[in-house]
């Protein structure tokens, strides 16, 4: 994160919706309002104006908070425009594209709060910001990938990995015996394959997953443990909406429902428990992976059976569901639900949403994707300057350490240490 | 009142640089050492610099320290390493000559203003009202003191290993030393073990060079130091040697008799410095490993031979040297040993290496966990410093890792810890391209001259470099040419009508020198060494220029202080995991924080309002 450039965000939340408020803070404003709207409007007064710059992208609002007296201390500008994913994507990229930067999670209260603009009540409001974020974003930004892309973006990081360490071998042991001094006649063609991999996911990236396929949220718990009648009451609850007929299998029911505008599909699993069956051994086969691959996942416990986490999965789920709370609650739970009575699915359902949400890292997926198109993009660019710089390897280096900063919200990060480790364990360093 | 303001306990080189930087930032300064004799002793091979480690040696020089003069009396082979690599990564280095560097050191420190040399044995340091306030040696003498920096290399718990004899080292086990021990065990720091490992040392007369490639050093040789007009010493060769199949079948049949394979070893070792058995074992393709002869003086026969660290009885070390080119009649000097030692885990230390648990305590060097004289001597410059200012209660010294080395390694150590002795790499300084060992000067003598740590010598000529440079770049940037002359004087650059100064032209990597000097002959006027460094800037300029956003936010980040004492667990929204890894290691600055595994920018904002809201608090 850093200040001194302009930073712009989504600030609504996710589209499609009736309006969509797009911030921006930094010194680059009046010049980006200049260029997108054609002027610069009068300070905190709304005004509506056509927004492109070559093409019409999208007529709205548009206010102008000159600093100091904004929300993040700086010059900030808000457009509110309609709210289709389209047109808010062609704003962003149009913006991007004259030279602002999308911020990051929490980067405008960062601002805010650095320029002494935050109240009391609003830092301890932070903390939720936190939720948003966690480890488990890199798996996400994956999500957003095809299904067989995110091996192979696993790939990278470990292409990247020789790429530098083979260089960087050069570098600081050039005196030992194990390196030869010129580099492998193959390194050109690695990084250039390198380079056609991400370029293809690039194309490719423009339809994430969850978008098109919905989040899926696993129903999981020993038998008999609610799943189905849970799977049920939540399909009646008014706030969600059963968008299609459930295509149900013999171990695994989908169903798909829409909650405020973004689309999850519940899967019902087999039982999990240990069996002589052998086709009730692949329903709970098929049942844990499922589970490996859900986005969501929700075990269930119900009071009436014992020893419910004997055959709980290896991967912790998201939230532990005391189902049947019309007879006895269940201790040690997050929530307590019954699908009986109805107790606790308006709950449920938001904790599901709280959590959906939080996969695009708690920014709408739409931005996400733009992040995702820009990391891929820096990448290329940097490997492609890299490619011509290998006469020069400490230049060739650099790039190929800033094609791997660009890609780590997708590849984790690759500090010093990582090269090192694969440097030492290829060459036999040691004078 | 104070007998000193600052004593440095240890005289080796981490020692040295701390005593003359608190020496010469004006405050009273004691060396306390076992003999002043084995001062500026080379425990490990008779080199100084390389990769990295030149360009510590480079800052240690920028801040007026020792290291890189005394090197460059005691240098018998200098080589830049890199050479035809990029500036960046070049890295000065030298052999040196044992004799000479120890009496360049001990002349060094016997003429240092404010210093005194005390031989004697440091039995505990004194501690009162929470604070260091002296020490008191072995034979009774105290000294009352502000601030004490404990250089004391591998003394905590050191055992030898040779085969299958091992002896307790340094003086551990000794009365007087279990006093200093007990003390740090008393502040409960985190301990860490290590291992190294040394060669055997060889009778050169035993040597048929004859048979051997020999190496060079460069003609003529660069000196490490800004101060050093030339190199005057002897210039000798090394030469090198390679191990053979026979080697490999020696060590392989004895692996059961050394020390780090039969399991009496099992802290970690350093991986760029593997043992011969380690390079055997692991590397079980490679049929040869290099090995570097290098002379220890100019009238001492001994050779170091690089790259044969191992812990196997000394009969087998003979066996597996005389199955190699030359060494056909080796004689050992002194077999090999590997140390195994106890180092403090540096993330217990402050930037300034002051004990976070002990004020006016300061560790440098080995005893941090790292490796290499150059290594130990910038820390020590650094804990000496700031052991001095403390002293004289004024505002510390703290590097970043956007302007030097020594910053890179202070952070690496503090924040990050260590799991083998660490040792500077170039790969380890995001900002590689801009921490050049031929800037060096320019990215610290300044900050030197404005704190007092650089005398006048170094201040004068330093001031008339920044002239030099600053009128050379004034004039390269103001010299301006058309295409069309350009092309004119033979200089490809595209036909798009504007126009590039000279300064622009050099940045092109097939510019020359003399190409603009053709253009404009009055370049030719600028002096060779500041020419040569406006080159090297101007072929950086568009990276640095790419780089300067990077290196402010790294700035500020290392500029916002986290308050001592912070209760992470009273946080909201934290994560468990954040909560502990903050917890246990109290950072002390947000860009430490940031650098902590698993923090995220979202965490990093939080902790920024929970910092302030302390202020608000504290305000109202």
């Amino acid at each position: 994160m850093r200040s001194g450039d302009t930073i712009v965000a989504l600030s609504s939340g996710t589209t499609p919706s009736g309006v969509a408020v797009i911030r921006l803070s930094g010194p680059m404003v009046p010049d980006l309002l200049r260029a997108t709207t054609g002027i610069v409007p009068e300070p905190r007064r709304l005004t509506l104006r056509a927004i492109g710059q070559d093409s019409l992208l999208d007529r709205g609002l548009v206010a102008y908070f000159p600093t100091p007296h904004s929300f993040t201390g700086e010059d900030c500008a808000e457009l509110q425009i309609h709210g289709s994913p389209a047109g808010v994507k062609a704003v962003l990229r149009l913006l991007t594209q004259l030279g602002a930067r999308l911020a990051e999670p929490g980067e405008f209260t960062r601002r805010a709060f650095e320029n002494g603009k935050l109240d009391l009540v609003e830092i301890e409001g932070l903390g939720d910001l936190i939720e948003a974020e966690t480890e488990n974003q890199r798996r996400q930004a994956l999500a957003r990938f095809e299904g067989g892309l995110s091996s192979q973006i696993d790939g990278w990081r470990h292409q990247l990995l020789d790429l530098r360490a083979e260089i960087e071998a050069r570098l600081d042991f050039s005196d030992e015996g194990d390196v030869a001094d010129s580099l492998p006649a193959s390194f050109a063609d690695t990084i250039g394959a390198l380079q056609g991999d991400i370029s293809r996911a690039l194309a490719s990236a423009e339809h994430g997953r969850i978008t098109r396929e919905g989040i899926r949220v696993a129903l999981a718990g020993a038998p008999n443990a609610g799943k189905s009648s849970l799977l049920n009451a939540l399909a009646r609850s008014d706030i969600a909406i059963v968008t299609d007929e459930a295509g149900t299998t013999r171990d695994v029911r989908e169903v798909p429902l829409d909650i405020n505008g973004q689309l999850y599909i519940l899967v019902d699993l087999a039982g999990l428990r240990e069996t002589d069956s052998k086709a009730e051994a692949e329903g709970v086969r098929r049942a844990r992976l499922a589970i490996d691959q859900a986005d969501l996942v929700l075990w269930l416990v119900a009071p009436d059976i014992t020893n419910a986490d004997a055959h709980a999965p290896e991967r912790r789920p998201d939230l532990r569901i005391g189902t049947k709370a019309d007879m006895t609650q269940t201790m040690g739970v997050d929530l307590h639900v019954s699908s009986h009575t109805g107790e606790g699915i308006a709950d449920l359902l938001s904790a599901i949403e709280a959590r959906g949400s939080a996969l695009a890292g708690g920014e709408p997926a739409l931005i996400s994707r733009e992040r995702d198109r820009m990391a891929l993009e820096g990448a290329v660019a940097a490997l492609a300057m890299a490619a011509i710089q290998l006469n020069a390897p400490e230049l060739a280096a650099e790039s190929l350490r800033i094609a791997s900063q660009a890609l780590e919200r997708l590849i984790g990060r690759i500090d010093a240490e990582r090269v090192l480790d694969r440097l030492f364990s290829s060459f036999c360093i040691g004078k | 009142m104070s007998d000193y303001a600052v004593i440095v306990v240890g005289g080796g080189h981490a020692g040295c640089e701390a005593a003359a930087a608190s020496a010469r930032l004006g405050v009273a300064t004691a060396l306390i050492t076992h003999k002043f004799a084995t001062i500026g002793e080379m425990s490990c091979n008779p080199a100084i610099g390389g990769l990295g480690k030149g360009h510590l040696v480079r800052e240690i020089d920028a801040l007026d320290g020792l290291m890189g003069h005394v090197a460059d009396a005691a240098g018998i082979q200098f080589r830049v390493l890199n050479r035809r690599k990029g500036p960046a990564v070049r890295g000065p280095r030298a052999q040196a000559d044992r004799k000479l560097y120890r009496q360049a050191m001990q002349a060094a420190i016997a003429t240092q203003a404010n210093l005194d040399v005390i031989e004697g044995e440091v039995d505990d340091i004194v501690v009162s009202g929470g604070h260091v306030s002296g020490v008191r040696l072995l034979d009774g003498r105290m000294f009352d003191t502000k601030a004490v920096v404990l250089t004391t290399g591998t003394f905590l718990r050191g055992l030898i290993h040779r085969g299958e004899e091992t002896t307790p080292a340094g003086r551990m086990g000794e009365a007087p030393v279990l006093g200093l021990s007990t003390r740090l065990e008393a502040l409960e720091l985190a301990l860490g073990r290590l291992k190294t490992g040394t060669p055997a040392r060889l009778d050169g007369t035993s040597i048929d060079f004859s048979v051997l490639e020999e190496q060079p050093g460069d003609t003529p040789p660069e000196p490490f130091s800004a101060l050093t007009a030339a190199i005057t010493t002897p210039q000798v060769s090394c030469h090198i040697t390679r191990t053979t199949a026979q080697t490999h079948k020696i060590i392989a049949d004895n692996l059961h008799r050394s020390a780090m394979y039969s399991g009496r070893i099992s802290s970690r070792g350093p991986r760029y410095c593997p043992s011969i058995e380690d390079k055997v074992v692991r590397f079980a393709d490679r049929d040869s490993h290099q090995i570097f002869l290098e002379p220890e003086g100019l009238d001492d026969t001994t050779i170091y031979p690089n790259g044969l660290s191992t812990s196997l009885p000394a009969d087998v070390q003979e066996a597996f040297l005389r199955s190699m080119p030359g060494l056909e009649a080796v004689r050992i000097v002194r077999p090999g040993y590997a140390i195994e030692y106890d180092y403090v885990d540096p993330r217990e230390l402050r930037s300034t290496l002051e004990v976070k648990r002990q004020p006016g305590l300061y560790l440098a060097g080995q005893i941090n966990g790292t490796t290499g004289y150059e290594e130990a001597g910038a820390q020590g410059l650094l804990a000496g410093a700031n052991a001095a200012l403390a002293a004289a209660g004024r505002e510390a010294l703290v590097l970043s890792r956007t302007e030097s080395y020594l910053g890179v390694m202070v952070d690496d150590l503090v924040t990050r810890g260590v799991t083998e002795p660490y040792r500077m790499f170039t790969s380890r300084a995001e900002f590689r391209l801009h921490l050049r060992a031929d800037n060096a000067d320019q990215r610290l003598t300044p900050l030197g001259i404005a704190i007092g740590l650089v005398g006048p010598e170094r201040t004068a000529l330093f001031g008339a470099k920044a002239d030099a440079l600053g009128n050379g770049k004034t004039l390269l940037t103001t010299l301006t040419a058309t295409p069309n002359v350009a092309r004119k004087a033979g200089i490809a650059v595209n036909e798009d009508g504007k126009s590039r100064s000279a300064f622009d032209l050099l940045s092109y990597p097939d510019v020359t020198t003399a190409d603009v000097v053709r253009l404009w002959p009055e370049i030719a006027a600028i002096p060779d060494p500041v020419i040569e460094q406006l080159v090297v800037d101007a072929q950086y300029a568009v990276y640095l220029e790419r780089q300067r956003d990077d290196i402010a936010a790294v700035r500020r980040d290392e500029q916002k202080p986290i308050p001592d004492g912070i209760d992470y667990d009273s946080i909201p929204g934290l994560s468990m995991e954040i909560r502990q890894k903050l917890g246990q290691f109290q950072p002390q600055t947000i860009a430490q924080a940031q650098a902590l595994d698993g923090m995220t920018p979202a965490a990093v904002t939080l902790l920024l309002a929970v910092i302030r809201r302390g202020d608000l608090r504290r305000a109202s």
